[in-house]
């Protein structure tokens, strides 16, 4: 079995401070790290692999610098790490980035495609369901346990008040949780061979793609303007006892038309 | 000149800072409250290949340097000097002297399995009578035709009750002095060995220190280490590579001093600003963090002339003897700066200090490593 799994380098947004003068993230000095939903996604690839067997390739999209986080999926366990990297890519947002890894993945063989849910930078929770539609495959979202069966591949997906549980038929997308893969750590002698083995760079002439749909001119989105959160108004303490605390909380909410 | 550490290197330090943070912190007060020896922990790090890390591939281990096991220790020791100890008994006590003097077969049967952890090392040197003055054994060694009698007693021996495998000291010829001396690999299951009293100690509390006990113990004659009446030298090679591991847990422990002592002086308030605002703590900590790199440099440098195959003795003991000397400081500073509260077991500033002191002692004392310089410094 081949199983692809999608990685994104990302900000470590835990360690993410605001300019207060003007407004915008500091990235300096912010150190890059492999996006934990992604993380649980090759987590929940190897998991797979030393159960039954398969050969894990992962894939990300990214600058040069993204080496790096690949070398250490291969640390954790990874078979073979592809890097699509070509300044033609700048610029995309979440449709130009999903063609782009849709049209490397078209010239890979596989079986199953495990992605993070959603990177931890953007937030947007697109890349891969849109990445599903150019690949014309079905997808299951909030992945939070996958296992292959004689019946085919089991899959449980988190909604807001249930756990389901689905059976696929064929290929498909999975996006997972981070919460639900505890990732392994590297291993010593992963982290002495990662930076002997290859790491692929693959460019735009690699892929199968049409060059018109990548980068900014494959980018609909506009951004109009990003601002950073406004402050709230500060809190107040009131010192009272459970019953005023309650008393006080319920006016409160009843004010503000809430209840 | 390269001070910067290599891509391999940084990868590595990414994973066993986490490791450390994730798997060890949360349990580190309570190694030591419980003198509790890391069973689960040490099992965790057996599978990440943590244990035997300067292992040559084709004896099971990572085939990795010599300066990224005393990263590992530094990182382990950060925030749990008990396992940082433990693993730098038994890589540089017990793996090194087997590899460095051991036949084929030894290696073969020996480090495979202890690279993977599946068994624990340790180091029977140190006798009652027999401490800086190594010399004097008083454990011996008795050719029994196909086997060897040992009989004596070994004390303060770090992991001695967790641990499945010992290097140790014997005199086979009294006459002779240090050159009568002879080193055994001793199998925890041989007849005749038991673990003997488990010490109650200051500091590094879970690192299960015991005495070893030999009554008529039979070791069968293919467990010499080395050539008969060299184990003295194989002893002092071997604390000369065990000084390094020993520097890098006392570094460890003064960075994570360091560490908690930042984090509460600018959290702490007092006279309306956090301490850390006040010059006297500036200046004091600059000194002090002034003093942990100088004591990483003189580790790092230390570690990459073993990995080099250059003569490091007096280089190990310049990086143990500072590096000690620094831990105390810094764990002694770190205490004050804390105030009330670094006295209590609330902070691990506490534990810290206790951990310390241990690192001017073991693995010969700051006064032997002046010895060891001097003689180097005067020959």
């Amino acid at each position: 079995m081949n199983i692809i799994v999608c990685v994104k380098q990302v900000p470590d947004t835990t360690e993410i401070k605001i300019d207060p003068v003007k407004g915008t993230l500091i990235r300096d000095g912010v150190p890059a790290i492999m996006n934990p939903d992604d993380k649980g996604g090759l987590e929940l690839a190897l998991r797979l692999k030393e159960q039954h067997g398969a050969t894990v390739t992962v894939v990300s999209m990214g600058p040069p610098q993204a080496d790096v986080m690949l070398r250490e999926a291969l640390a954790m366990g990874a078979d073979r790490a592809i890097l699509i990297s070509d300044r033609k890519f700048a610029g995309a947002d979440t449709l130009a980035t999903s063609y782009t890894l849709a049209g490397c993945i078209k010239t890979l063989d596989y079986d199953l495609i495990i992605a993070g849910r959603q990177a931890i930078d953007g937030d947007t929770a697109q890349v891969a369901p849109e990445m599903a539609e150019h690949l014309g495959l079905p997808q299951v979202t909030y992945v939070v346990d996958a296992d292959i069966t004689p019946e085919g591949l089991i899959v449980k997906k988190e909604n807001e008040d249930c756990v389901q549980t689905l059976a696929v038929d064929g290929k498909c997308v999975l996006t997972v949780l981070a919460s639900a893969f505890k990732p392994r750590y590297m291993t010593v002698a992963g982290i002495i061979d990662a930076y002997n083995r290859e790491v692929e760079v693959w460019s735009a002439e690699k892929i199968d793609v049409d060059e018109n749909l990548l980068g900014l001119k494959g980018s609909p989105t506009k951004v109009f303007r990003s601002f950073p959160k406004a402050l709230k108004a500060p809190g107040e303490v009131h010192e009272l006892s459970d019953e005023e605390a309650v008393e006080l909380i319920f006016n409160r909410l009843k004010e503000k038309h809430i209840i | 000149m390269d001070f910067s550490y290599s891509k391999t290197e940084q990868l590595f330090l990414q994973m066993i800072r986490s490791f450390a943070e994730n798997e060890m912190k949360p349990l580190a007060a309570e190694v030591d409250e419980k003198e509790m020896f890391p069973y689960e922990t040490v099992k965790k790090m057996a599978k990440l290949g943590l244990m035997g890390i300067p292992v040559p591939k084709q004896y099971g281990g990572a085939g990795g340097t010599v300066q990224m096991y005393i990263m590992a220790v530094e990182e382990l020791s950060r925030v749990c000097a008990t396992t940082g100890v433990i693993l730098s008994a038994h890589t540089s006590l017990c793996m090194s002297p087997i590899m460095e003097h051991g036949t084929e077969e030894q290696k073969m049967k020996y480090l495979p399995k202890l690279a993977s952890g599946e068994w624990l090392g340790a180091f029977g040197l140190t006798e009652p009578n027999a401490g800086t003055d190594a010399a004097m054994q008083q454990t011996t060694a008795v050719d029994a035709g196909d086997k060897w009698i040992l009989n004596g007693t070994k004390i303060f021996i770090t992991n001695a009750s967790a641990a499945d495998v010992f290097v140790v000291m014997a005199m086979t010829d009294k006459s002779k002095g240090n050159k009568g001396i002879s080193a055994f690999i001793v199998e925890r299951g041989f007849k005749g060995f038991s673990i003997g009293k488990h010490e109650l100690k200051m500091g590094i509390r879970g690192s299960a220190t015991c005495e070893l006990v030999f009554e008529n113990c039979e070791v069968p004659k293919e467990n010499l280490l080395g050539n008969l009446g060299e184990g003295f030298k194989v002893a002092m090679k071997t604390l000369d590579g065990g000084r390094i591991g020993i520097a890098s847990q006392a570094l460890g422990i003064a960075q994570g001093a360091m560490d908690e002592t930042v984090k509460y002086t600018k959290e702490r308030k007092q006279f309306g600003k956090s301490i850390s605002q006040f010059q006297n703590t500036q200046f004091q900590m600059a000194d002090l963090k002034t003093r942990v790199e100088a004591a990483r440099l003189l580790v790092r440098s230390a570690a990459w002339k073993k990995d080099m195959g250059l003569p490091y003795s007096a280089d190990a003991a310049m990086a143990k003897l500072y590096a000690a000397e620094t831990a105390m400081a810094v764990t002694t500073k770190a205490v004050q700066f804390h105030g009330g509260y670094g006295y209590t077991r609330e902070y691990p500033v506490e534990r810290m200090m206790r951990d310390a002191k241990i690192t001017e002692i073991y693995e010969g004392t700051s006064e032997v490593q002046r010895m060891v310089i001097a003689a180097k410094l005067f020959k």
